[in-house]
């Protein structure tokens, strides 16, 4: 199948373009259809994504699956993953179906919803599958487009205000990319990705208005492509668009913008910032540690002082992501190793505590903590599920978060011994505000009248936490599934990355 | 010689004797009853035409001793400037006829500015040059006006005559300097009759010139005219100003730089550098506070011909190309969204008012898609059409070692990207309030949905414009 990439990433919008012309009425009917069109679409494209997984050659540290055809404007339809992008693909196709299923209680307007789901979707794989600058540029941008429409059209209250700021804060940040790809393209002379990364952009000291530019062009571009995932991931301080837009959106958009758009940033950090510019990630990269441990202490107090379930687990979400960032550019095995497997474990944590807070919103309408207390008593499943995530969100070996925490942090401690310690104790702090929250939600006497009639999961609910469960435990118990396929492809960036740098440097890092 | 000659305008001179037979057909028969069949049959002329110099083969001549060119750049110019006219002709008519506006010399006045526009963007010579543009305006003051018993739209008029003339006597001026120093009218004619230096004088033509086109091109310092024109124009003309008026203006500021002034870029080049940041800024700050549509399409385009701009800037051929390619997108988005405004209506009397979209669409799910798209494209996001014209600018100007402009242009898009959203914002998430009439023309209906799908498929070639754009520009920039 030479095709499979682009068949993974186009049947939501084939789905998406055929609910939308042949989907007529807003009768219930209609709705069931949508929602069902939905599921099967994304559970269809997980199925076939599969296929990925058993095709993948893990030795082979190039790109698998290729396709290109010729475009517009002589650039290229290029398509292909490596270790460092197929798990990601994975990610989203299986998180899509879950998705769709926390959505079946929407009542407004189901098609359009179900549809732009869909649409994010193709533009979430195409962003991970891209193998040509534009084309990424294009579908990284156009996920604006269906995820400012979720926010602002099925939001909370201040749902526009929270989506004007998403699509400035992340606008702005991309047009800078923009600019950076418009450059390397004209100092490269192709937007082809494989090619770039072998190409060596200039790093010798430039000046630019009378400044002298250590690294030259590498900082520039680096800095315009810092810019734009900077604020996707996002770190500490352009995060404030995050915890607004998270409180907002609903519960699938949510789970949708933790989950899996915010892997984008990080992603494009390993894609581009770490091989292609080399000097300038080398050089910059105590900047990247200090921001990283700032937001892993910062946004954890913060989180620990919210009132709204939603906001305290997206500044955990900012804080996690810290991690990230800071295992990214510690450039060693351990360190992306870990920062891959963070991001795919808080992508099942983090989806499947926002789907908890789903789970008593749709029950009670409020995301205060102060108007829950004692779910235990009527609820004994629901927090089981969310002990258990609350768990894996501090990290408890034998989950998930556990594994990505530890590596990232023995990846940092061999580079940097202080920034290490630092982000050590946001350890602790995450336990502080998690358990805190699981204490005031969910333990104690249940005293609220209106918590007296409350539900516990339905079947329908406990089938989506059921498979998020699953991938935690699996992947905190038998890590090596994730860092045998992405091994190699990290072994291989971290390699070059050293190699390219110059000798004292790397000397430098040899000696520690 | 001159039958040859004669050739070579034969499709401007069809137009012309159209445009009076019209007039006769209209005077001696049903007078205002004939108009809409006139803007039927101009509109249908426009589009046989467009078709016949599309297919016309490629190669450049010039006739009346280089007074006039007929190349790939002019025919692609023209085709432009006859499609969007042909549309803009006939999702207007149904508006003009509601409102009573439909005079017979509406159509005739059309056909006289395209044939204008049609000479300024082939013109080879500074007369040629003003004869087209001349004819352009004068026949644009008049249909701005149209709309007699309006305050506004008189006012518009009156507007766009006091200071169309005075950019038209800056022009004049400028090229009375130039061919005080060059000796010559003739665009090849003007750099190659000096020696390695370039009078002072000339540039001064250079730059007199370079002002009264930015006046036509709406570019900023220039541009006061055009938000008061948009809004008070009847909407069908100010769908017409937005669109082939434009097309031709930015071609002839092409051919002035590129061919009479093409080997000294770097004297006009940041002169329209300035002019594109400055339009580029002041269009989008500006529109954010609009409530009316047509004032902010006035500013919205505004912005656009700073990119536009922009592309010629970089004084390439590349540059061009994008330009061009720019224009083209523009146009196609302009005539889409002006085919939804001219559809906004309440109880039957028109509105502009942004306000009125609130919700707009729970009622018409389908238009509202449609604009949405329009606008994301406007605004450059993508995978809508709208995005790669920017790309192709932007790409230019780096190209062209102008990364500051470049710079400049996307932080330019992320602030005009606001308003835009604003509009969507209204359709979608706005107030549940008054309705807008569910009324609109097939052809209004044809055009928007046209324009939204194309954006959206464009994404797979752009219908193969950007070829197209290369070869033009190529014959232009030597």
């Amino acid at each position: 199948m030479e095709n499979l990439l682009s068949i993974i990433t186009f049947i939501p919008l084939v789905a998406a373009v055929i609910m939308a012309l042949f989907l007529r009425g807003n009768d219930p009917a209609a709705q069931r259809n949508a929602r069902w069109l939905a599921l099967l679409a994304t559970t269809a494209t997980f199925l076939i994504s599969l296929f990925l997984l058993t095709g993948f050659d893990p030795q082979n540290t190039g790109f698998q699956f290729v396709e290109e055809r010729p475009w517009i404007l002589g650039l290229t339809y290029k398509m292909g993953v490596d270790g460092i992008s197929v798990l990601f693909v994975l990610l989203t196709t299986f998180l899509m179906p879950l998705t769709i299923g926390a959505c079946w209680s929407v009542e407004t307007r189901v098609k359009e919803y179900m549809i732009a789901f869909l649409l994010l979707e193709t533009l979430m794989l195409g962003v991970f599958c891209a193998l040509d600058l534009v084309l990424f540029y294009l579908f990284f941008e156009a996920g604006l487009i269906p995820m400012f429409l979720i926010i602002g059209i099925w939001g909370g209250k201040d749902r526009i205000y929270a989506s004007f700021k998403f699509f400035l804060y992340t606008f702005l940040g991309s047009v800078l990319m923009l600019v950076a790809m418009i450059a390397m393209y004209y100092d490269a002379g192709t937007t082809d990705i494989p090619t770039l990364l072998n190409h060596n952009f200039g790093s010798d000291t430039i000046s630019v208005l009378g400044f002298q530019i250590v690294g030259g062009m590498q900082t520039l571009l680096w800095l315009a492509f810092f810019a734009s995932f900077a604020v996707k991931m996002p770190m500490w301080p352009v995060h404030t668009w995050l915890p607004d837009a998270h409180v907002q959106a609903p519960t699938a958009g949510s789970v949708v913008l933790a989950a899996i758009l915010l892997k984008m940033g990080g992603y494009g950090f390993l894609r581009f910032s770490l091989p292609m510019f080399p000097v300038a990630s080398d050089l910059l990269a105590p900047l990247v540690f200090w921001m990283s441990a700032i937001a892993i202490v910062y946004t954890s107090l913060v989180a620990l002082a919210q009132q709204d379930m939603k906001k305290l687990i997206a500044y955990s979400s900012v804080a996690h992501m810290g991690y990230v960032t800071m295992g990214i550019f510690a450039a060693n095995q351990q360190g992306i190793d870990g920062a891959i497997f963070q991001m795919l474990s808080h992508g099942f944590v983090s989806g499947a505590l926002f789907l908890c807070v789903g789970v008593i919103y749709d029950r009670m309408h409020t995301r205060e903590i102060d108007a829950y207390g004692g779910l235990v008593n009527r609820m004994p499943a629901y927090a089981l599920v969310f002990m258990f995530f609350t768990m894996a969100n501090v990290g408890l070996p034998g989950t998930s978060g556990f594994i990505g925490e530890f590596l990232t942090l023995a990846g940092i401690f061999q580079v940097n011994t202080w920034v290490a310690a630092v982000a050590a104790t946001g350890v602790i702090l995450s336990a502080a505000y998690a358990l805190w929250l699981y204490r005031r939600v969910v333990f104690g006497d249940l005293i609220k009248e209106s918590l007296k009639s409350i539900t516990d999961m339905s079947a329908r609910e406990k089938a989506i936490f059921a498979p998020l469960v699953a991938m935690t435990l699996f992947l905190g118990i038998y890590p090596s599934f994730v860092t045998d396929r992405i091994g190699p492809s990290v072994h291989a960036l971290v390699t070059e990355y050293h190699a390219s740098l110059p000798v004292d440097t790397a000397t430098r890092l040899a000696l520690q | 010689m001159f039958a040859t000659d004669f050739q070579i305008v034969l499709p401007e001179v069809i137009l012309a004797v159209y445009a009076m037979l019209a007039l006769l057909f209209a005077v001696y028969t049903g007078k205002d009853a004939v108009a809409g069949l006139l803007t039927w049959v101009t509109a249908g002329l426009f589009v046989l035409l467009a078709l016949w110099i599309g297919g016309a083969g490629d190669g450049a001549r010039t006739a009346f001793g280089g007074m006039v060119n007929d190349d790939p750049f002019s025919r692609y110019a023209k085709v432009t400037i006859l499609l969007s006219g042909a549309a803009v002709l006939a999702m207007g008519k149904d508006y003009m006829e509601r409102r009573d506006l439909l005079r017979f010399e509406y159509p005739v006045l059309v056909t006289l500015a395209t044939i204008g526009m049609m000479i300024m963007v082939s013109a080879g010579d500074l007369m040629a040059l003003y004869m087209g543009l001349e004819l352009q305006s004068l026949s644009l003051y008049v249909i701005a006006a149209i709309r007699r018993d309006s305050v506004k739209s008189t006012e518009a008029g009156l507007k766009y005559f006091v200071l169309g003339a005075l950019s038209s006597g800056l022009l004049l001026y400028g090229a009375s300097l130039t061919y005080g120093f060059a000796g010559t009218t003739l665009f090849s004619g003007i750099l190659s009759t000096l020696g390695g230096e370039v009078p002072v004088g000339l540039l001064f033509g250079l730059v007199f010139i370079l002002t009264g086109l930015a006046f036509k091109v709406s570019a900023v310092p220039f541009h006061m005219w055009t938000p008061d024109v948009y809004e008070g124009s009847p909407t069908p003309v100010t769908a017409f100003f937005a669109a082939a008026p434009k097309v031709a203006a930015m071609g002839l500021l092409a051919r002035v730089t590129q061919d009479a002034f093409g080997k000294i870029p770097g004297d006009w080049g940041q002169v329209l550098a300035l002019l594109a940041v400055l339009s580029m800024f002041v269009g989008s700050i500006a529109a954010i506070g609009q409530r009316d549509i047509k004032r902010l399409m006035a500013y919205s385009s505004i912005t656009h011909m700073g990119f536009a701009l922009m592309g010629l800037a970089s004084g390439t051929a590349e540059g061009v190309q994008a330009m061009l390619v720019y224009m083209a997108i523009y146009v196609t988005m302009s005539v889409g969204a002006f085919a939804f405004i001219l559809s906004m209506s309440k109880d039957g009397v028109p509105v502009t008012d942004i306000e009125s979209l609130n919700m707009y669409s729970k009622k018409e799910p389908l238009r509202a898609l449609a604009l949405l798209v329009l606008m994301f494209s406007l605004a450059g996001v993508p995978p809508m059409v709208g995005f790669f014209g920017k790309f192709y600018v932007l790409k230019a100007a780096v190209d062209a070692g102008m990364v500051w402009l470049a710079v400049l242009g996307v932080i330019a898009s992320v602030i005009g990207a606001f308003y835009y959203l604003r509009i969507v914002f209204y359709m979608y998430f706005g107030k549940e309030g008054d309705r807008l009439d569910g009324s609109i023309s097939p052809v209004q209906w044809v055009m928007l949905m046209g324009s939204a799908a194309v954006m959206v498929l464009g994404v797979v070639n752009l219908f193969g414009i950007d070829s197209l754009a290369a070869v033009a520009a190529e014959t232009l920039v030597r």
